[in-house]
């Protein structure tokens, strides 16, 4: 019984050797008739950058928030109209998942990868394998915290620490020869994130000098709406009648928040001032209806940054390691103005 | 002589009291309401403004409605031995049909805001129930006709729910701008808040067909043992079936409740992780996770102590990275408390000190 097995086995080695020499050659001949398709659509295309198509990896934090939606509309918009070929994931505001994703990327050998880290730190390992596949790794809207900064390329984004002290010096002029003290409820993004970090120290950096200010409250509403309520909610009960501004991480937990507010039988906006980022449509909404009194903004149209940084990038030409999106404040009064022409 | 009988019969009907089943549950609700008043003088205060009351307390009355409906549901199917992990999703679903369909666009006509619906508030209030339902009859058909596992049967709607709550919403967040359906989250009846009054319609109708027909009884029966309750002539597949489906069912009218409150629906955020916010709520309140034996009142207390435990960490400003530790380690303490091993130590402390004297 267990000869012929043997035999078998002895009789299938050169088959397997064949088998693979003919698909190496079968292969051989696939890339040959590839190259030569590839060099007619170069010919024919008449010098058009289109043969050889840039792969973009891109690894979004989720769909949290409408700031985030535009940014990922922004990234895919800009993707289509610069003729990259954009491979997306969308990471549900989970870590594991992104690394996944930029995991995925750095098998499919995609030309340049993008993501925008859910949180700051822990990026070292996936960053050292894209390194190691020479992979370039370009960094939008969020920083992360590694030892050796050539694991990434360049950071696009926003400079949120800027944005923490625009917050605060408008909380500074607005309260311009007014005695305090004056209360502050804090409405803190995702724990351990980028953008509520920076923000909360912004902040600080600012009032930790003006002891009018204090910050009687602070917790994470995880820059959801559902968070924003249900924290300023109990906010509300446990610091009843005290807080004078409410700074938010975010339009949509300041959203929430002014909901909560508005529970409570106050005015959002005058009873409670409402500090916020991203300026995003819910925002000015909230800013035109008097509910909002000011929104940092923080731009999430970077595509088109990110687009001409990755064909740099693959090109093999110099990027800056740091690039910083364009930026305003809106207070309310300048909302119903600049409404019609935002874009998110 | 007399006296001493007396205080005999006040130490039983005690011992009686802390040997009820409810006991530990509600002893770690008090408990944690009085620590919330004595971090907060005004936790326990009410007061009434615009027509409703206002408070601490009717915060997390109103903030415990959906999770008190999803938990409810899960009640029956944990009493069959089964489990239902795919509420989270459901209630995203139910979120994602009700705001898609309702929608509403706001028009601002001579500077005044209007707002509009996509379609009849009814029919959208409809259909994300319809959805509901038929999540819990697809948990239900696999359970009961296909005959696989509940967690394997259900985990399949909870990895593609979500999918599909994002297909629905084209993965945005839709705001709902359609004034009327935001009564159903964060309006008032009598002062209280509407969502309240449909926990207790659904805890109402429980309790009696629990108690007033015989499907508490085929209930039990089914998860103490699915085989011999076939062969006392209890329809095991049917019952399954329908249990699952009231489980969908609630967990879509949660979903209504929850995109009301916040007008609007996430499809990645809506419910997250409420499947084990509703286990563990049953958990707490003496349900055993073995089948057999169920209590929807302790449900309710369990569904109240994770609002609370929620609440109290926002009010007394724990930090926000220690969060989810000092809810881990209450949750940990009153697990444990509850365990067969540990009711029985106190039981035999208690025996070899009253031997002692």
């Amino acid at each position: 019984m267990a000869s012929p097995n043997r035999m078998h086995q002895i009789s299938a080695g050169p088959t397997y050797i064949q088998l693979e020499s003919k698909m190496m050659q079968k292969s051989k001949r696939n890339v040959l008739a590839a190259l030569m398709i590839a060099a007619g659509v170069v010919l024919c295309s008449a010098g058009a950058q289109a043969a050889d198509k840039l792969v973009l990896g891109f690894a979004q934090v989720g769909a949290e928030s409408e700031w985030r939606t535009a940014n990922t509309e922004s990234v895919k918009s800009s993707a289509k109209e610069a003729g990259v070929e954009l491979k997306f994931s969308d990471a549900q505001q989970k870590q594991e998942n992104q690394i996944k994703a930029i995991r995925s990327y750095i098998a499919q050998k995609v030309d340049v990868i993008a993501f925008s880290p859910v949180v700051e730190s822990g990026w070292e390992p996936v960053l050292r394998e894209a390194k190691a596949a020479k992979i370039p790794v370009i960094l939008t809207d969020r920083a992360v915290k590694v030892s050796d900064d050539s694991l990434y390329t360049s950071f696009i984004g926003s400079d949120f620490l800027e944005e923490g002290r625009r917050g605060g010096r408008w909380l500074a002029d607005h309260y311009k020869g007014v005695t305090g003290p004056i209360a502050i409820a804090e409405l803190q993004g995702t724990v351990g994130s980028a953008p509520a970090i920076d923000r909360h120290n912004g902040l600080i950096e600012v009032i930790k000098s003006d002891d009018r200010f204090k910050i009687i409250a602070s917790q994470s509403g995880d820059f959801t709406r559902a968070g924003g309520k249900q924290v300023m909610e109990a906010f509300l009960k446990s610091h009843a009648k005290e807080i004078n501004v409410v700074y938010a991480h975010n339009d949509d937990m300041a959203i929430g928040a002014i909901q909560a507010i508005e529970e409570a039988g106050l005015k959002p906006g005058k009873d409670i001032i409402v500090v916020s980022f991203d300026a995003t449509k819910g925002g000015f909404q909230a800013m035109m209806a008097g509910k909002m009194n000011v929104s940092v903004e923080c731009s999430p149209l970077l595509g088109p940054q990110l687009m001409e940084t990755a064909k740099l990038v693959a090109a093999g030409k110099p990027v800056p390691k740091r690039i910083v999106t364009k930026e305003t404040v809106y207070p309310m009064e300048t909302a119903a103005a600049a409404f019609p022409s935002r874009k998110y | 002589m007399n006296q001493t009988s007396n205080t005999g019969g006040m130490r039983a009907r005690g011992a009686a009291l802390a040997r009820h089943p409810l006991f530990l549950p509600l002893l770690a609700l008090v408990a944690l309401l009085l620590l919330n008043r004595a971090f907060n003088p005004h936790f326990f205060q009410i007061v009434n403004q615009d027509g409703h009351w206002f408070g601490s307390l009717i915060d997390i009355l109103n903030r415990a409605s959906p999770l008190a409906l999803v938990a409810l549901g899960m009640t029956p199917v944990i009493a069959t031995r089964g489990v239902d992990v795919s509420v989270g999703a459901v209630v995203a679903i139910s979120a994602a049909t009700a705001a898609v369909l309702i929608g509403g666009q706001m028009h601002i006509v001579n500077g005044v805001e209007t707002y509009a619906s996509n379609v009849p508030m009814s029919v959208a209030i409809l259909a994300a129930l319809g959805v509901g339902l038929l999540c819990g009859l697809w948990n239900g058909t696999l359970v009961a006709w296909v005959g696989m596992q509940p967690i394997i049967a259900t985990l399949i709607l909870m990895v593609a729910g979500r999918g599909i709550a994002q297909l629905l919403t084209a993965g945005q967040i839709v705001t709902i701008y359609y004034q009327p359906y935001f009564y159903l989250g964060a309006g008032y009846l009598f002062g209280l808040p509407f969502a309240v009054y449909l926990v207790a319609a659904v805890l109402g109708l429980l309790w009696w067909l629990m108690k007033h027909t015989a499907l508490g009884l085929f209930i039990t029966a089914i998860g103490i043992n699915p085989v011999a309750s076939g062969f006392a002539g209890i329809k095991a597949r049917t019952i399954t079936l329908c249990v699952y489906a009231f489980c969908g069912l609630s967990a879509g009218l949660a979903g209504l409740l929850i995109s009301s409150n916040v007008k609007s629906a996430d499809g990645n955020n809506a419910g997250l992780l409420m499947e084990l916010d509703a286990i563990l709520a049953v958990t707490l309140g003496g349900t055993s996770l073995g089948g057999g034996h169920f209590s929807l009142i302790g449900t309710l207390i369990g569904a109240l102590i994770i609002q609370t435990l929620t609440y109290t960490t926002y009010s007394i400003g724990v930090p926000p990275e220690a969060n989810l530790v000092v809810k881990a380690i209450v949750v940990f303490v009153v697990c444990v408390t509850q365990s067969d091993v540990v009711k029985k130590l106190v039981i035999r402390e208690r025996m070899t000190l009253e031997g002692g004297r």
